[in-house]
């Protein structure tokens, strides 16, 4: 019977005292933030890593002529500056091969020889590196592209990491909203939550209505939050994916890039998050009682 | 049963010393009412009638001293011991107590359900309770829509439908006209002969001399007791006559 499942569900009146769209519109805001900030560390993680990957050789040093004493004079030069972390000259054969699609197969060609080098630091100068090079060794020229996509890296890292602490920030201040709303109800219900403790109910019984009156509450508040974050979160992805995927950019490959399983965590963590809040203020409130 | 030694209560005071604690509302109580017993609890207003059956149905711990309810030393007790006793005892509070956003229906189902008892099973356990107070028409009314006195019938058929071994009543006659309130007294009359201790706080002095028991009378907090006839030893001569 409906009264029966309804009292049975609800002894003491929570549906009427936490009602409202307060509660749940606050929490479908923050679910939007932490939305937000899930798609932001995952694709910032995911730039990152593609760009990362890219930047293997930071920087490289190309030397006009390809004799070996002055490879081996440029390497020494290198490898006793304090910024080098590595040098290492490129393989004569690998050289070839990568420039065979714009130089043909022919083998006469004089190839420059190309070192590689990883800094120990990628904010130092490559320009200071360059100069010092060029004293010893005339011709030598320094390459500096991939240096820029190490520091977008590193940016792409930082935004990441901010990304977490907005997740955290956001849990945080929800269960700050749910602690007083619990309070609210618990203001409500003072008589009832008495009556209850004075017939015998023990605290998980009553805290227990509370979690999960306010665990549904907040997960019905996120799962709106995360759905109103969906259009924002694709055309993004749209924005994003020439970067990542480079082989088909577009909205299909947008709504497939989402992180769909981190999406989909939002509800579940926001009712565990009201429901472990409403259980500590419910039990804290309760021990004034005997 | 019921044994109160020495007790002293006091109520945390609020005023501009919120924290501190209230004066004595109850000091040096000691007695024991046995298994079985009906008791009137008697004294002017003010004197402390409510403040121990506060102590008896655990909705408060005394201060100093100690109480025994149906076993249970509640001085030191852990707090999760508390739960299990309550529920063994019906309380008819001085203003109902009745939750009004659930239905009568409800109202007198809760100790059943808090006891977990199945649904099936406590539905025609509800409704003959709600036909012996005379309520079973107004079984899905809420409290609200009820007279003073149905209300009252209604927070005594909660007190009892889950047949307490202790039931502790504040003034159940307040809102009752004589008739009815003689007929409530036979009924709780008839629950303590089928076994219930039963302990009734009441003024109502024609009420009390016309169904004779033992009483405790209090005074200003304390148990007034001039010729010693309500102390340990005399209740060992009533529960004998019992
Ligand atoms: N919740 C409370 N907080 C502080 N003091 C209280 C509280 N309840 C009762 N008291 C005090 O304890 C004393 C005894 O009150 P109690 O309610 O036990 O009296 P009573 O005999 O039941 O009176 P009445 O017949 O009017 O119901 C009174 O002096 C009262 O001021
Ligand atoms: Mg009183």
């Amino acid at each position: 019977m409906a009264r029966r499942a309804r009292y049975s569900r609800d002894p003491l009146g929570l549906r009427r005292a936490l009602a409202g769209w307060l509660l749940p519109g606050l929490v479908a805001a923050m679910a939007l933030l932490a939305a937000l900030a899930v798609a932001g560390a995952q694709g910032a993680a995911a730039l990152a890593d593609r760009w990362q990957r890219g930047a293997a050789a930071a920087v490289t040093v190309q030397l006009p002529e390809a004799e070996a004493a002055q490879i081996e004079r440029a390497l020494g030069v290198l490898r006793g500056l304090p910024e080098v972390a590595e040098a290492r000259a490129m393989d004569p054969a690998r050289l070839a091969e990568l420039l065979r699609p714009w130089l043909g197969g022919s083998a006469g060609l004089p190839l420059p020889a190309v070192i590689e080098i990883r800094l120990r630091d990628a904010r130092a100068d490559p320009v200071l590196v360059g100069d010092r090079l060029a004293a010893s060794v005339p011709g030598a020229v320094v390459e500096a592209h991939g240096l820029w996509v190490q520091r977008l890296a590193a940016l792409a890292r930082s935004l990441q990491a901010l990304s977490w602490v907005i997740l955290v920030l956001v849990a945080g201040v929800a269960a700050a909203v749910v602690a007083v709303a619990t309070r609210a109800g618990l203001a409500a219900r003072r008589d009832a939550v008495e009556v209850l403790h004075g017939l015998g109910a023990q605290d998980s019984y009553i805290a227990g209505r509370f979690a999960r009156r306010l665990g549904l509450l907040a997960a019905g508040g996120a799962l709106l939050g995360t759905l109103a974050a969906l259009p924002a979160l694709a055309l993004l992805a749209g924005l994003a994916a020439p970067w990542i995927a480079d082989e088909q950019a577009g909205a299909v490959a947008a709504w497939g890039m989402l992180p769909w399983p981190a999406l989909a965590a939002v509800p579940p963590l926001a009712f565990l998050v009201g429901w472990a809040t409403a259980q500590a203020t419910v039990r804290r409130w309760l021990r004034r009682l005997p | 049963m019921i044994r109160f030694e020495a007790v002293g209560l006091r109520y945390p005071g609020g005023g501009p010393h919120r924290g501190a604690w209230g004066p004595e509302a109850l000091s040096d109580i000691t007695f024991a009412l046995p298994r079985g017993s009906f008791t009137w609890l008697l004294g002017a207003s003010g004197a402390g009638k409510s403040s121990v059956l506060r102590l008896m149905h655990l909705a408060l711990r005394p201060t100093r001293g100690e109480v025994e309810v149906l076993g249970l030393r509640v001085a030191r007790a852990p707090r999760a011991a508390l739960p299990p006793v309550r529920r063994r005892i019906g309380v008819v509070f001085q203003d109902f107590r009745l939750l009004p956003y659930l239905s009568v229906f409800d109202n007198v189902a809760l100790p059943l359900r808090l006891a977990g008892r199945a649904e099936a099973s406590l539905r025609a356990d509800v409704a003959e309770m709600l036909r012996w107070v005379g309520l079973e028409a107004k079984a899905q009314s809420s409290p609200l829509e009820l007279s003073g006195g149905e209300q009252q019938r209604i927070a005594i058929a909660r007190a009892v439908i889950h047949r307490p071994e202790l039931l502790v009543a504040d003034e159940p006659t307040g809102n009752l006209d004589t008739r009815q309130a003689r007929r409530l007294l036979a009924l709780l009359r008839e629950m303590n002969r089928l076994g219930t201790t039963v302990v009734v706080a009441s003024h109502d002095e024609e009420l009390v001399a016309r169904f004779p028991a033992p009483s405790l009378f209090l005074h200003e907090g304390r148990l007034h007791d001039p010729d010693n006839a309500r102390g340990l030893d005399g209740w060992a001569e009533d529960d004998e006559l019992a």
